[in-house]
């Protein structure tokens, strides 16, 4: 590979970082407060809104089932409202934040909903508030569940972001269409393949040593 | 039950819970009326569906009746919504057969749980978070996580976290079945200790008689949602009136006829030479008087022992004995034991 292409690399790498990690903060603070509503609002849950749990959980089902490509296409004139363009990595955190929000969510609320429903009693009898509850007990007892979800949703952010690359995003997929695939460069490609490898394994560790770190469920030991 | 208005710290009027089960309503419990004495610890025992969960539930709003009211500290829980229920919650502590302690926070982090929940100021908290940690004996153990500690221990945390907010009122559910006997005994004493010197009424549900027969100073039977019998514990392990009662009964007497002959049992009497079995129970004072050695030597009868066992309910001891004697004078020994204070009843009879 020519020494010339090292900086395009480089700066490719950091346009997904940023594409990857902006979107994961917005899909996160979308996504949370969305999950914890959609696992404790159904009927004689702890906010009881059966109709407003319904219709939440149809729009999360419809913009998860609308393929990514889709998405980013179907969206351009939401976005061109929001960035004041269709193009480049700001034009392509709009698509992917609003990928990731329902994503989170869900994972979000399979984690809350595993807490034991003994510990919601309990907090109950305390005479916690609902908002206590949810705040106390519930998303602290979910914290590993919820890091292994985020975890999951920023690997697939790297995918995504791959995939926006294709219509004008930048960043490594973009990298790899127009240099690996249009160019005929091989040795761009799978320098791209091997980055994406790179990051995926990185953020998977990271994700797992956090979950880790975070669970008290089962007993450690304490080393001393 | 005995006990003025004023004297129970909980009360159950005419209560009643139903709730649709498949499109079909279903009485969890029905036209319960109980008084709970201030100071007591009284027990409620039943099988398992017999609706002893609903009903403690009710005492502190974690479920509503449909029917009748129930009052604790003289304030109707059923009626309590929102704020007004929260704070009549925190006069009630709880404690859980699996414990229901936070994994995610340490023994310290879990007793200081309801005090954050109540607003009480971060200084204050810490001070009575440790008073209790010594309360109940878990000082080397407060940093530790729920994951790291033993049953015993972590019902001791639970216990604990129930007391945080100083109840007038414990209620606990099936707290020991989880435990061994050993442990349960420790974390009964634990119940029976704090019952005595901080005078908290405890109002629990178990279905081991074992647990009414060494901490409650009440008990009360439930079956299919009814109350079948209330009353001292003493006075119910003595003389039990019901069939459910009786059966929960034979358990922990240690009175239970072998099998050899308990498959022989005859209800009626037979024709021909046969005996009659009868229980006899000795309550109090009798409980210690050779009453079967007077039954030989004054009216010449032979009774043979067939089991017994002497109990101690509180410190008081009973003793139950199951005997055969002639089915000829069965009538002339049971009149006989009666008449010494002794209580009979007839099992059956046996060629």
């Amino acid at each position: 590979m020519s020494a010339n292409l090292i900086p395009i690399l480089w700066d490719s790498t950091l346009q997904t970082l940023y594409m990857v990690a902006i979107s994961a903060l917005l899909g996160t603070l979308g996504g949370l407060p969305l999950g914890v509503f959609l696992a404790v609002s159904q009927r004689g849950e702890l906010i009881s809104a059966p109709w407003i749990n319904k219709i939440l959980g149809l729009v999360v089902n419809a913009t998860r089932s609308v393929p990514f490509i889709i998405l980013v296409v179907a969206i351009i004139p939401f976005t061109r409202a929001v960035v004041g363009t269709s193009i480049g990595t700001n034009a392509a955190i709009v698509p992917l934040t609003l990928a990731a929000i329902p994503f989170i969510a869900r994972l979000v609320e399979n984690a809350i909903r595993e807490v034991d429903a003994g510990l919601i009693e309990a907090a109950r009898a305390m005479g916690a508030t609902p908002l206590q509850i949810i705040r106390k007990v519930l998303i602290p007892e979910a914290l590993p569940g919820i890091t292994l979800g985020l975890t999951l949703a920023v690997v697939s952010l790297i995918g995504y972001s791959a995939m926006v690359g294709a219509v004008g995003g930048q960043g490594l997929g973009d990298l790899g269409i127009r240099y690996g695939y249009q160019r005929f460069m091989p040795e761009v490609m799978a320098a791209v393949v091997v980055i994406l490898i790179v990051m995926v394994q990185l953020v998977q560790s990271l994700g797992e040593w956090i979950a880790a770190r975070v669970d008290r469920r089962a007993a450690r030991n304490r080393g001393h | 039950m005995p006990g003025s208005p004023a004297a129970a710290a909980i009360r159950f009027e005419r209560v009643g819970k139903s709730f649709v089960k498949k499109g079909r309503p279903v009485m969890a419990v029905q036209d319960v009326t109980l008084e709970v004495p201030q100071g007591s610890i009284t027990g409620i025992i039943g099988r398992s569906g017999a609706g002893k969960s609903t009903l403690l539930r009710m005492v502190n709003g974690l479920e509503r009746p449909t029917e009748g009211r129930v009052l604790v500290g003289g304030q109707d829980v059923g009626a309590a919504r929102g704020a007004p229920l929260r704070l009549l919650r925190r006069e009630v502590g709880m404690i859980f057969q699996h414990f229901n302690l936070l994994a995610s926070r340490t023994v310290r982090g879990n007793i200081a749980l309801p005090l954050e929940v109540a607003g009480v100021p971060r200084a204050e908290t810490r001070a009575r978070v440790d008073e209790l940690i010594a309360q109940v004996g878990l000082d080397a153990l407060a940093d530790r996580y729920p994951a790291e500690l033993s049953g015993g221990q972590k019902q001791r945390v639970g216990i604990a976290r129930a007391l945080a907010t100083r109840p007038k009122v414990l209620l606990s559910d099936e707290a020991t079945s989880a435990l061994d006997p050993e442990t349960t005994q420790t974390v009964l004493e634990l119940l029976g200790r704090i019952n005595r010197e901080l005078g908290l009424t405890i109002l629990l549900i178990t279905h081991e008689m074992a647990v009414l027969r060494d901490i409650a100073s009440h008990m009360a039977v439930i079956d299919a949602g009814r109350i079948v019998e209330a009353g001292a514990t003493y006075d119910i392990f003595t003389r039990p009136a019901h069939p459910t009662t009786r059966s929960f009964l034979a358990g922990v007497t240690g009175a239970t006829l072998p099998a050899f002959i308990a498959g022989r049992l005859l209800d009626s009497r037979p024709d021909g030479p046969s005996q009659q079995v009868i229980r006899v129970t000795f309550a109090g004072t009798h409980a210690t008087d050779p009453m079967l050695a007077s039954l030989a030597t004054d009216l010449g009868i032979a009774a043979n022992i067939l089991a017994g066992a002497i109990e101690e309910v509180g410190t008081r001891p009973f003793g139950n004995l199951l005997i055969a004697v002639d089915a000829a004078r069965a009538e002339e020994a049971r009149a006989h034991l009666e008449r010494h204070g002794l209580l009979t009843e007839v099992l059956g009879h046996v060629r």
